[in-house]
C-alpha cells in the first residue's frame, strides 16, 4: 500500500471539487473494495476523500413520483431490510441478500456497490498483463483461465465481467443515479449507462467525471408483478454468480429481464424484455445476441437459459 | 517402551477420563484470543522487526539483475535480502525445495527478496520498489501434456513405486466382466486459517524460532541443515497452530527468512505469508491423473484390479501416491499399481490431508460404483463381497482389525440406503435427489514418540512433548491419557507442547498423531508409576492409581507423597517392534451422502452426510468426531468446488485468494453424522487407538459424486464437480 492523504468531507459538492482538484484523489466509503486493492498497490489513490459521514445521504426516502430514493451511503444490508424495498422491489432487495456476506453488506454502499470493480484474477494480480489495471498492457483472461468471465459485452482487449448482483437489480428496475459534480451542479444519469463497455479502453469503467459523486440512486415507482433474482455459483454462497438471472413478470406474463455475470455491465436487452412471453429460448437469444465464448465460458449460455425456464416455471406454475 | 507384542489389559482401560468427549483444554484461550499463535509472541519478543517476502513474477527463469536501491531508501527499511546478500543456505536434494530464488526462478511467487522494515505497512510498501529484470523461460506447467515424459520415482511414502502380484495384464483380458476407466483430480490448497508465520530471535549463533510448524523436531533439523547450524543451537516453538493439513510439515520461507532477515538486522524478525503466498509460495496436494481397471467374475468377484497414477513436481519433489489404497482395499489374486512422476514447473507440490488416499480414492471408489452398476450389484454389496481379511498383497499377513464390512451394514441401516432408487428416478420440486457411498481407508502409521513426564508434591503432573497441536486436540487427549495413567484428575494435569526443548515426539501428520503421541505419553507415566511405586513402597505391579491416590491392598499414599521430597522427573518414549510387518495396520469407513442436484442449472447441494470410522479406540469421541467432520467438508470441497486453476501459459496457479479458491461454506455443508464402531485394537498400540484425522476425508469426494450420479444420471470423473460438467447431461427443460 502506497502512502496517502486523508480527509474527510464536509458536503457532497465540496467532496467532488476536492477530489476534481486533486490529483489521484479518490472518494472512499465502506471501503469493501477500494481498500483491498489499494494494499494490492492495483489502486494507488495520493489522497482519499471520505465521504462516508456525510449527513443525509444514510436514508430512504419516498419520491414525489411514488419511487425510492436511496442514499449513496445507505448498506446494503439495511437497503435489503428496508421494509418498502421487501415488499415494492423484491428483486432489489434478493440480489442484494445473493451478494457477498453478512459482514461485508453491513459495510458496503449502495454507490460503491455500484462502482466495484470486476474480480477478473489476473486484474488482481500485479504480475499479469491487465488492460484494464495498466492500459495498453495486455489482457492474460483471453486465452487463459476465463470461466467466470463476460460473454457479451466484451472487448478484443478485455473479457472483464461486473461482479455486482444488487447492479443487475438496479438496472432491471431502471434505477436512475443523482451525482454532484465539482462545480456543484446536480446530474441524473441512468443505471443503464453510467458504466461502460470496454472496448478499447477497459481501464475506463463509468462515464462519471472526475470528482463527480453519487449521491442517490432513485427508483422508479413500483411496477408490481412477481420479482425473481435466481443467482447460479459453485457454491451456495459468498461466491461470485457464473450467472444471475434478475426478472419481474406480470399476470399478463409480460415482463422484463437482467443478467449478471455475463458481461462488462448489469446485462439488459430492452428488445429482449418483450420476448418474455414467448419463452425462455427467444427472449435469451435477444439477450446473448452476438456472444462469444471461450471454451471455459460456453457453458454459460445453456446455464442462461435453463435458469430462466427454471425461473418462469417458478412464476407461472 | 517397547510395543511388540499385542497390549493386554492396561490403566488406559479403566476409561474413566479417556473415551469420554471432553471438552477440549484448550477452548478457553483460543475462544478469548489469548493462545498467542507464530506471529503473536508479543510477550516474549516486545519490539521486533517486521519482514514482508516478496516472490517472483515469473515461473521460470533467471533473475538478470535486481536493484534494491530504492526499497532500501524507503522509510523506515532496516535491511533487504536477496540471494546475493543472504549468506550460504544450503539446498537439500528434497523438500523443502529452494526457498529463495536467485539466480533461478523455479516457480512462480517464489521468495526472491525479504525486505525488513518498523513496520509492515514500510516493508511491504518497500518490496513494491524493487527492481527485478528476469529472463523468462518456457517452463513445463500441464500434467496432461507431460504424462508421457514421466518416470517412476525412487519410491512412495519410502515404499516400492510400483507394485504387482500374478499376472494382472492376463487376469485382466480373461476376466468375464471389464472395466477401464480415466479419472482427474486438481491442484488443491490447504488454505488452513493460520498463513505460514515466523519469529526468529538471534542470542550469538543460537536461533529460537516461534513458527507454526507441525513436526518440531522436523522443522530444528532443517532450520540447522539450512542455515548450517548445530541443531542443539536452534529451538523452534509452536505451542498454538491454527491448522496445517500438511501445509506446515517443513520450513517454509517465512522460517527461513526471519531467520535470515533477524541475524541481518541484528534483531528480532517476523515475517508471515499472504495468502496469495500461502497458494503459491508453499506447497499443494499435486492433480493427479488416474486409470483403474477391474476385471471381475460375472457374479461380482474382482479377479483383477490395477490402478495407475500420475502427478507431477519439481525436480527432488515427491509423487502424490494416489494408488496406495488399491494396494490393500479389495481382494483380488492379480493385481498391479504403478506410480510416474512428472516434471512440472509448478509450485512445490506437498502432502495434503490424506496425501495419496484423498486423490485416490476419489477416483477408486467412483470406479467401484461403476463396475458394481455394471455387474448389477448394489454398491455396498460389491464392495462387501470383495471385503478381505488379510492383506491382499501378502495374503498370509492379516489385518490386524478390520470391521469395513460392518461399516457397511451400520451406515446403510443408518442412512436408510434401502431408499435410494435408480439414477435420475428421485424428484423433489426442481431437484434431482440421488445416494452415494463410498469406502474410506488411510492406513495407521506407528511411529516413535517421547515424553517427559513431572509428578510435583502437590500432586499436580506436568507433561512435555514436542508433539503439537494443530486444531487437533493433541492438548486434550495427551492430558486425558496422564489423567487416566495416574489416576489423577484432568485439571491436576498440565500438558506442554510444541517445543524443541521437549522430548521428539512423533508430531502431526499422516493421521499418526494421536495414537503415537498418546502412547509415548502413557509410556512416560507407566514409568513414572514404577518411580512412584519404589518411593512409596509399594510393589508396583499390584498398585492402582486413582483419584489422587496409591493403593494397594488396604494401604493407601496420596500421590503427592511420592514427590515430597522433589519432583519426580520421568522421560520414555513408545518404540514399535514389528507388528506392523506381522499385520497390516489401517483404518477403515463408509461415507454416506445424499445429495441434490439442481435439474435446470446443475448446481448440487448436499443434504446429508454420514461417516461411519473404525479407528481402533477413540480417545476422544467430542475431539475425533471434529476431526472426522471437519474432513468431510474437505472432502465436499474437493468433490464439488477446489480446483487450483493452472495458468498453462505462465505456470502459477490463477484463483490465489479465497475468492477465487473457494471450500465449502456453512450453506455448503448440511447435518452431518459419525458413528464411531466400538472397539480396540490391541495389536496398534497401547492405547489400542488408531489415526482418524485423515479416515474423514478418504472416499467422501468419490460418495459425493455417486450421489450426484444417483440424482442425476450425469457421472463426472474429473474434479471438481461443477455444474459446467452436468448440464450438458440433464434433462432438457
Amino acid at each position: 500500500m502506497r502512502t496517502f492523504d486523508y480527509e474527510r468531507a464536509t458536503s457532497p459538492a465540496a467532496a467532488a471539487a476536492r477530489v476534481a482538484g486533486t490529483p489521484g484523489a479518490r472518494f472512499i466509503a465502506g471501503g469493501t473494495n477500494l481498500l483491498d486493492l489499494m494494499k494490492l498497490e492495483i489502486e494507488t489513490p495520493a489522497h482519499l476523500v471520505d465521504i462516508s459521514r456525510l449527513a443525509g445521504l444514510d436514508r430512504i426516502e419516498e419520491t414525489p413520483e411514488g419511487g425510492l430514493r436511496i442514499g449513496a451511503l445507505v448498506r446494503n444490508s439495511d437497503l435489503a431490510a428496508d421494509r418498502r424495498v421487501r415488499r415494492d422491489y423484491a428483486v432489489l432487495a434478493r440480489a442484494l441478500l445473493a451478494g457477498a456476506s453478512g459482514q461485508l453488506r453491513n459495510k458496503a454502499t449502495t454507490a460503491g456497490n455500484l462502482l466495484q470493480r470486476t474480480r477478473c484474477p489476473y486484474f488482481y494480480d500485479g504480475n499479469q498483463p491487465c488492460n484494464k489495471r495498466m492500459a495498453g498492457s495486455g489482457c492474460a483472461a483471453i486465452g487463459g483461465f476465463s470461466r467466470n468471465h463476460a460473454v457479451v459485452g466484451a472487448s478484443e482487449v478485455c473479457i472483464a465481467t461486473h461482479p455486482s448482483d444488487m447492479a443487475v437489480a438496479m438496472r432491471l428496475l431502471d434505477a436512475i443515479v443523482e451525482t454532484v459534480r465539482a462545480d456543484g451542479s446536480t446530474h441524473a444519469i441512468p443505471v443503464a449507462t453510467l458504466l461502460t463497455l470496454p472496448g478499447d479502453t477497459p481501464h475506463v469503467e463509468h462515464g462519471l467525471e472526475p470528482g463527480e459523486l453519487i449521491t442517490a440512486v432513485t427508483l422508479p415507482p413500483p411496477i408490481g408483478g412477481t420479482h425473481v433474482y435466481r443467482k447460479v455459483r459453485d457454491r451456495s454462497s459468498y461466491a461470485f454468480a457464473l450467472i444471475a438471472v434478475g426478472m419481474v413478470v406480470q399476470e399478463d406474463g409480460s415482463g422484463r429481464v437482467a443478467l449478471g455475470g455475463v458481461a462488462p455491465r448489469p446485462w439488459r436487452v430492452e428488445d429482449a424484455d418483450a420476448l418474455l412471453p414467448r419463452g425462455a429460448r427467444a427472449t435469451v437469444e435477444a439477450l446473448l445476441t452476438g456472444a462469444k465464448t471461450t471454451s471455459e465460458n460456453a457453458f454459460k449460455l445453456p446455464l442462461v437459459e435453463r435458469t430462466l425456464v427454471s425461473a418462469l416455471a417458478e412464476v407461472r406454475p | 517402551m517397547k510395543f511388540d507384542t499385542p497390549a493386554t489389559g492396561n490403566a488406559i482401560d479403566r476409561l474413566t477420563i479417556i473415551g469420554h468427549p471432553v471438552d477440549r483444554i484448550d477452548g478457553p484461550l483460543k475462544t478469548s484470543g489469548r493462545a498467542p499463535y507464530a506471529y503473536e509472541h508479543h510477550a516474549a519478543v516486545p519490539n521486533p522487526a517486521y519482514g514482508v517476502i516478496l516472490g517472483a513474477a515469473i515461473a521460470t527463469g533467471r533473475i538478470r539483475s535486481i536493484d534494491t536501491a530504492a526499497a532500501e531508501a524507503a522509510p523506515g527499511v532496516l535491511a533487504v535480502i536477496t540471494y546475493e546478500n543472504a549468506g550460504k543456505i544450503a539446498q537439500p536434494k528434497g523438500p523443502p525445495l529452494a526457498l529463495l530464488a536467485g539466480p533461478r526462478v523455479s516457480s512462480y511467487d517464489q521468495a526472491v527478496a525479504l525486505v525488513v522494515a518498523e513496520s509492515f505497512e514500510e516493508a511491504r510498501a518497500a518490496t513494491r520498489l524493487i527492481r527485478i529484470d528476469y529472463a523468462r523461460e518456457q517452463g513445463r506447467y500441464d500434467l496432461a501434456a507431460e504424462k508421457d515424459a514421466a518416470v517412476m520415482p525412487p519410491s512412495i511414502f519410502g515404499g516400492e513405486s510400483d507394485t504387482a502380484v500374478g499376472d494382472f495384464d492376463a487376469a485382466f483380458a480373461a476376466a468375464p466382466v471389464r472395466f477401464d476407466q480415466q479419472y482427474s483430480t486438481p491442484d488443491h490448497s490447504h488454505v488452513m486459517m493460520e498463513p505460514h508465520a515466523s519469529l526468529a530471535l538471534w542470542e550469538g549463533e543460537a536461533l529460537t524460532l516461534w513458527t507454526s510448524s507441525q513436526m518440531i523436531a522436523g522443522a530444528r533439523r532443517a532450520m540447522a541443515m539450512l542455515l548450517g547450524l548445530d541443531p542443539q543451537n536452534v529451538r523452534i516453538l509452536s505451542p498454538y497452530i491454527g491448522g496445517g493439513f500438511g501445509a506446515k510439515l517443513g520450513v517454509r520461507a517465512d522460517a527461513l527468512l526471519a531467520a535470515v532477515g533477524a541475524r541481518a538486522v541484528g534483531r528480532p524478525v517476523k515475517v508471515a505469508l499472504t495468502r496469495p503466498q500461502s497458494i503459491n509460495n508453499t506447497t499443494h496436494r499435486p492433480a493427479t491423473l488416474q486409470r483403474i481397471r477391474i476385471g471381475a467374475t460375472a457374479d461380482g468377484r474382482i479377479t483383477a484390479i490395477g490402478h495407475e497414477g500420475w502427478s507431477g513436481n519439481l525436480p527432488g519433489g515427491s509423487a502424490e501416491a494416489a494408488v496406495q489404497q488399491t494396494r490393500y482395499l479389495y481382494a483380488g489374486a492379480d493385481r498391479m499399481t504403478t506410480t510416474r512422476l512428472a516434471v512440472l514447473d509448478l509450485p512445490e507440490g506437498g502432502a495434503m490431508r490424506a496425501p495419496g488416499e484423498a486423490p485416490g480414492m476419489m477416483a477408486l471408489e467412483i470406479a467401484m460404483d461403476e463396475m458394481a452398476e455394471r455387474l448389477g450389484l448394489d454398491p455396498i454389496a460389491f464392495r462387501i463381497l470383495n471385503d478381505t481379511q488379510v492383506d491382499p498383497e501378502n495374503p498370509e499377513r492379516p489385518y490386524s482389525l478390520r470391521q469395513l464390512t460392518r461399516c457397511f451394514e451400520e451406515g446403510a441401516a443408518a442412512f436408510g440406503w434401502d431408499r435410494r432408487r435408480a439414477p435420475g428416478a428421485v424428484r423433489d420440486g426442481r431437484w434431482l435427489v440421488g445416494m452415494g457411498v463410498a469406502a474410506a481407508f488411510r492406513n495407521n502409521v506407528p511411529m516413535k514418540s517421547a515424553a517427559r513426564v513431572v509428578l510435583n508434591r502437590d500432586g499436580r503432573v506436568t507433561v512435555m512433548t514436542d508433539m503439537t497441536d494443530i486444531g487437533t486436540g493433541s492438548y486434550t487427549i495427551i492430558a486425558q491419557t496422564v489423567a487416566e495413567a495416574m489416576g489423577v484428575p484432568l485439571d491436576s494435569v498440565e500438558v506442554l507442547l510444541g517445543d524443541s526443548r521437549f522430548p521428539v515426539s512423533a508430531g502431526s501428520g499422516g493421521q499418526w498423531g494421536a495414537h503415537n503421541a498418546t502412547s509415548g505419553v502413557f509410556a512416560a507415566c507407566m514409568k513414572l508409576r514404577e518411580d512412584v511405586a519404589l518411593k512409596l513402597g509399594f510393589n508396583s505391579a499390584e498398585t492402582v492409581f486413582e483419584d489422587g491416590m496409591v493403593r494397594a491392598g488396604n494401604r493407601h499414599v496420596p500421590l503427592a507423597q511420592a514427590a515430597a521430597e522433589g519432583d519426580l522427573t520421568v522421560d520414555d518414549a513408545i518404540e514399535y517392534g514389528d507388528l506392523d510387518k506381522r499385520y497390516q495396520q489401517s483404518t477403515f469407513g463408509a461415507h454416506f451422502v445424499e445429495a441434490a442436484v439442481d435439474a435446470a442449472t446443475g448446481e448440487v447441494r448436499v443434504r446429508r452426510m454420514l461417516a461411519v470410522c473404525a479407528a481402533g479406540r477413540i480417545l476422544n469421541p467430542k475431539t475425533a468426531r471434529s476431526q472426522v467432520i471437519g474432513a468431510m467438508v474437505m472432502g465436499v470441497g474437493a468433490a464439488l468446488m477446489e480446483e487450483l486453476v493452472v495458468d498453462r501459459r505462465f505456470g502459477f496457479f490463477v484463483n490465489h485468494d479465497l475468492a477465487g479458491y473457494e471450500v465449502p461454506v456453512h450453506a455448503d455443508i448440511p447435518h452431518q453424522e459419525v458413528i464411531f464402531l466400538d472397539e480396540v485394537d490391541p495389536i496398534s498400540s497401547p492405547m489400542k487407538a488408531k489415526g482418524v484425522g485423515e479416515l474423514g476425508i478418504c472416499g467422501v469426494g468419490a460418495a459425493v459424486a455417486n450421489a450426484i450420479y444417483n440424482a442425476c444420471g450425469v457421472r463426472v470423473r474429473d474434479y471438481p464437480i461443477t455444474l459446467d460438467k452436468l448440464i450438458g447431461g440433464l434433462p432438457a427443460v
